[in-house]
């Protein structure tokens, strides 16, 4: 405990680095490959021995480019819709839950958590068949539908613990000051309540983007298949080669963006995860 | 905490005895809370409810989408069928296996990661907080090829860079025995959840009054006594509902598994068997009762958290 600060410093150095070591390791793994040539991927290296960008090429311009670009299209629309309906409803059910004395609030929050903690194989089974009945397969509402219920309850969690702390007496201080209730919510409560709902649209579309099960099993063609699963079933460029390289570039391309909301939004993710998980 | 003590205080509006009749300000308010939670309330219950009945009744019956004609009321049959098959009880071991094993390794690790993002120096802390966000944000699938491609016996480093360890050589096929497979497959679980487990147990860490570290300190208390005296008691409920919401997920597993050896070599666990039932095989009668049993095995976890650690699910989610 009586250390030098220099030594202090050089421990802590030296735990940093092993723990960002850590967490990137993977991801630095997967982008070394993604580099390399055809006749490089057996090599046993983690560096490519010449950097290649022909996976990328293959991929966003080549002939895997119907597979992946649809893959794509797919994920960022059917996430995006889905996100955007969870917040909606999770917002006003939040407000509620926060604001006003109604019946049956418990309720709806252990309905969520129950809800949350159900296992996704578990709704597919009948869904794969009930979605087939009705038209729903290999649609973009049919994933949708399922994926609300990965994002609606922890955008309610999350979003309940952000209105808590709201200090809601604002609202009626702008009232007595001459505000009408609109103006009042419009002008004291939005900017406050704002960056809870932007956390909580980041981190439910992480959950979408990052569904597998429902995509592998709800979908059979490029007319809805998110990112995931495309990449589960991409082959090679030819039946007999194995699709490594075009496989790491895509997920390359897939966890760039993400990378970057999380790296922007780091403090808001932490706060938000964490009060919707502990504070509740 | 003070959040959900007001919480706790304004919730059980229905037990609350209605003797006076409500004002009609009051009752516009229920009228308006109702509105506004109701969709959300209606839309969960269809997206699952619905489904796990109809996945309930479907699974009495003998049912393959390839022969629908002969479709047929077997009852319990399909349970009694699962239950008597090895194959079933070899899935859920391999599956406990896999909870328990990461569950435990996971707390360990994140406990470190908390400790260590807590204590940095101000100038790391952001780094730190960044790079365990990463795996975080990763798609499962893509840790999953990561790691996959690095054990891989043809396009993976891992057995030339630690050929010096014994056992471990270039010949060495990660994924054609179980207990490998099963390591890599843990390892990359482990990696890509445990940054969800050590912010839960940071902000657990941030709720330990400093005062009772620091009086400890001045007692003269070594850092171990701190720790198992004054940080982790305090801790108990972030610590219950990490374990608790970590054990639900990893006892789900499909995704590591399904890319890196599909089931094979003993691997499989019990989603992969549902999935494979019903969405490959097409049984749908068979597939939907692997699908109760394995929600009734998700109750079980639950249950038996809630009266061995008196775990309030609802409360412990609200702080201490």
């Amino acid at each position: 405990m009586k250390s030098s600060p220099t030594k202090r410093r050089w421990i802590w150095g030296i735990i940093s680095v092993l723990v960002i070591l850590y967490a990137l390791f993977p991801v630095a793994s997967i982008f070394a490959t993604s580099f390399k040539l055809p006749s490089d991927l057996t090599s046993g290296t983690f560096l490519p021995n010449t950097w290649s960008t022909t996976n990328y090429e293959q991929i966003l311009v080549g002939d895997a480019q119907g597979l992946f670009l649809s893959a794509l299209r797919n994920s960022i629309g059917i996430c995006l819709i889905a996100t955007f309906v969870a917040v909606i409803l999770a917002t006003l059910c939040a407000y509620a839950i926060a604001r006003l004395d109604f019946p049956g609030k418990r309720l709806v929050l252990t309905t969520a958590l129950g809800v949350s903690i159900f296992p996704v194989i578990s709704i597919v089974t009948p869904l794969f068949n009930l979605w087939r009945n009705i038209g729903l397969y290999d649609t973009w509402l049919g994933l949708i539908i399922p994926y609300l219920s990965l994002t609606l309850p922890i955008s309610i969690w999350t979003l309940a613990a952000f209105f808590r702390q709201i200090p809601w007496e604002l609202e009626q201080a702008a009232q007595v000051d001459g505000a009408t209730t609109w103006q009042a919510f419009r002008k004291a409560i939005v900017p406050l309540a704002a960056p809870g709902v932007f956390t909580t649209a980041i981190i439910a579309f992480f959950i979408a983007w990052n569904d597998f099960v429902y995509g592998i099993s709800l979908t059979s063609t490029e007319a809805a298949r998110p990112v995931p699963a495309a990449l589960a079933f991409f082959t090679g460029a030819s039946q007999f080669e194995e699709p490594t390289g075009a496989i790491s570039a895509a997920a390359i391309i897939v966890t760039i963006p993400v990378v970057v909301l999380v790296l922007a939004f780091q403090r808001q993710i932490v706060s938000g995860l964490t009060q919707g998980a502990v504070k509740g | 905490m003070s959040t959900s003590v007001e919480a706790a205080r304004e919730a059980p509006a229905p037990t609350r005895p209605v003797k006076q009749p409500l004002s009609d300000r009051a009752k516009a308010e229920r009228r308006l809370g109702l509105w506004l939670a109701g969709p959300a309330f209606v839309i969960m219950l269809a997206v699952t409810a619905y489904p796990i009945l109809l996945a309930l009744w479907e699974s009495l019956f003998k049912y393959r989408l390839t022969a629908p004609a002969d479709r047929e009321f077997v009852g319990l049959g399909n349970y009694a069928t699962i239950l008597s098959d090895g194959l079933f009880w070899r899935d859920l071991g391999v599956t406990v296996l896999i909870t328990v094993i990461t569950v435990v390794v996971e707390l360990i690790l994140g406990f470190a990661l908390a400790l260590v993002m807590n204590s940095a120096l101000k100038a790391v802390r952001g780094w730190l907080r960044t790079a365990i966000l990463v795996p975080y944000g990763i798609i499962t699938v893509v840790s999953a090829f990561a790691w996959f491609y690095a054990f891989d016996i043809n396009s993976g480093y891992i057995n030339s860079w630690f050929s010096w360890v014994p056992g471990i050589d270039a010949d060495l096929n990660w994924f054609a025995d179980t207990w490998t497979a099963l390591f890599v497959i843990m390892a990359s679980e482990i990696w890509k959840t445990t940054p969800f487990i050590s912010l839960l147990l940071l902000a657990g860490l941030a709720q330990v009054p400093g005062e009772l570290t620091e009086a400890a300190e001045v007692d003269g208390a070594t850092w171990w006594q701190r720790m198992s005296k004054v940080i982790i008691p305090n801790m108990k409920a972030a610590i219950m509902v990490a374990v608790l919401f970590r054990a639900l997920d990893a006892f789900r597993i499909f995704d590591n598994v399904y890319i890196m050896t599909n089931g094979a070599y003993g691997t499989e666990v019990l989603s992969l068997l549902a999935y494979r039932t019903s969405i490959t095989r097409l049984e749908i009668g068979m597939g939907s009762a692997v699908s109760v049993l394995l929600f009734v095995c998700v109750i079980i976890i639950c249950f038996i958290a809630i009266k061995l650690f008196k775990v309030d699910l609802t409360g412990a989610r609200g702080g201490n």
